[in-house]
């Protein structure tokens, strides 16, 4: 994964700072000299500037696009105030407190801090955080209620092509979350330089925007997830995830969205 | 050899399934009420993790465990190498859960009374005193991520304490291990429930595989062979979620009102005598 990729120009660490293999906390602070200081100026000269007040909001907890209680009886209200309102927020004030004392971070979105902090597989320690934050968003748009069904279109055809039908990519997926150990997730990924759909398993907070790849769906299988409504029943869970939750809705715009950076191929015109 | 030692101490029971003599294994007894450890630990959350979670364990341990036999005598070495992350998840939660078990006692039988003795001392030596050393392994709990367990483990060779945690990880730890993982396994577990539990001796014979470790519900042994497990907590959110939510750090601090450290005192003193 290329970290010059990162093409913001906000982003200090899009710079070729992080290409040389010492240490980062020693490459960054010595390149805090070198760039040029531009919105960051205000914070990082406190020298200079004690009147100005500092901005200190980083990342805020973004709210499910649904009640809290809409998802009954199969995610219920008590599990969504306890993994939204308190896992989630955990991670975004963790997150907010170590942006606080990391300054070459700030300026990143979100996607390019958790490029940034998974750093090739050797994860900073925000990577944990800036990971989740983003997972659990995902999370939420993943699911709606009165979800499950099949998916129509594209996605459809998407599915049938890469895996020969629907109910041979839904048996997969559920393959897949019960087989995985510990605390995970399980994703629907449209792989980029493979140009088909797949199923990846990560543990913890891995995502697979670390391999540049397009999520499409996620399911978190972290046991506080399901604990509260279906206690070790890890399969249950799964299969109500899969009939009465997953948001094709979401995934057929995050996929419309994927095709605009990767070709999936001509589509069929009719000539006149 | 060690093992062939413990070995020979037992007869193999009858009817074994398979030439080999293969035992499954089965879920152990707790020497205590599932209400006994309240109310640092809820009686709902001790039965489901000893009735649904511990015995998924060992129910899948068994599968993988007749599945590697089948494979082996077939010398079907791929299907053998594929069930070793199988064996090792499922072996490796059954191993740690039974020693969990142990590892709590209802406060009237002495749960959370400081340790004496040669382990007391010990402690106070290597951390200074008691309460310094539950801070650190609170600490190391509450910062894994994701599945794990905290050790208070003791390095035979070192003759000395260690707190170590065995956890999910974005790298994973590597280190080959000569020999079957099995056989690690058994030889640095205590001999009292490698007896009863004993099911491998022909198949350490065949094995000869090396392997990276990785990841969760590993017994303190992946952390080094020299390590013997003394104390062990459980930080999975099945262990505590029903009772703290999320409040980990919560659980960490009940939990050592429950800790039988008289367990602790006995294996440590087996080890370092």
């Amino acid at each position: 994964m290329n970290l010059l990729s990162c093409s913001s120009n906000h982003c200090p660490l899009s710079s070729k700072v992080l290409a040389s293999t010492s240490p980062p906390s020693k490459i960054l602070k010595s390149s805090v000299r070198v760039r040029n200081l531009g919105w960051g100026e205000r914070r990082d000269n406190m020298r200079n500037n004690r009147r100005v007040s500092k901005v200190v909001a980083y990342y805020g907890l973004k709210s499910p696009p649904y009640r809290l209680d809409a998802l009954e009886p199969y995610m219920s209200q008590r599990t969504l105030e306890v993994h939204w309102g308190a896992h989630h927020r955990g991670y975004v004030e963790a997150l907010n407190k170590q942006l606080a004392k990391n300054d070459i971070l700030y300026g990143c979105t979100m996607d390019e801090l958790i490029r940034v902090t998974y750093n090739n597989g050797n994860p900073l320690p925000e990577f944990n955080n800036a990971a989740q934050v983003w997972n659990h968003d995902f999370f939420w748009e993943s699911m709606q209620p009165g979800g499950g069904e099949m998916p129509t279109l594209g996605i459809l055809q998407q599915i049938e092509k890469d895996f020969a039908s629907f109910a041979n990519f839904k048996e997969k997926f559920i393959e897949a979350a019960l087989t995985s150990f510990g605390s995970g997730w399980v994703w629907l990924v449209l792989k980029r330089e493979k140009k088909c759909l797949a199923i990846v398993k990560t543990s913890n907070a891995v995502n697979p925007l670390v391999w540049n790849d397009i999520p499409i769906i996620s399911l978190d299988l972290w046991e506080h997830a399901y604990y509260l409504d279906y206690k070790n029943d890890r399969a249950k869970y799964v299969n109500t995830f899969m009939n009465h939750l997953v948001s094709w809705n979401a995934a057929a715009a995050r996929m419309a969205r994927a095709q605009a950076f990767v070709n999936l191929g001509e589509p069929k015109i009719p000539v006149a | 050899m060690a093992l062939r030692t413990l070995v020979t101490r037992k007869t193999l029971r009858t009817l074994p399934l398979g030439f080999r003599g293969l035992q499954t294994f089965s879920l152990p007894d707790l020497p205590y009420d599932y209400g006994a450890l309240e109310p640092a630990i809820s009686g709902d959350i001790m039965q489901i993790h000893h009735q649904k979670h511990h015995q998924a364990y060992i129910t899948n341990y068994n599968k993988a465990l007749e599945q590697l036999d089948g494979a082996i005598a077939k010398g079907d070495a791929s299907t053998v190498v594929k069930l070793q992350s199988a064996i090792k998840f499922n072996g490796g939660g059954h191993v740690n859960h039974s020693i969990f078990w142990k590892n709590l006692a209802p406060i009237r039988e002495g749960g959370g009374e400081p340790p004496k003795g040669s382990l007391g001392w010990a402690i106070d030596n290597h951390f200074g005193f008691i309460d310094a050393l539950i801070q650190k392994m609170n600490a190391e709990g509450a910062a894994l991520q994701g599945s794990g367990w905290v050790w208070l483990g003791v390095d035979k060779e070192l003759k000395r304490l260690v707190v170590e945690t065995t956890a999910n990880q974005v790298n994973s730890v590597v280190s080959p291990i000569n020999g079957p993982l099995i056989q690690v396994l058994l030889l640095n577990v205590e001999p009292v429930l490698l007896l009863e539990d004993i099911g491998f001796q022909n198949l350490t014979a065949q094995c000869g595989v090396c392997f990276t470790l990785e990841y969760i519900g590993d017994p303190l042994v992946t952390k080094g062979p020299s390590l013997v497990p003394l104390l062990g907590i459980d930080v999975w959110e099945h262990a505590y979620y029903l009772q703290y939510k999320n409040v980990r750090p919560d659980y960490l601090k009940n939990i050592w009102k429950v800790i039988n450290w008289k367990y602790a005192s006995e294996v440590f003193e087996k080890e370092c005598p």
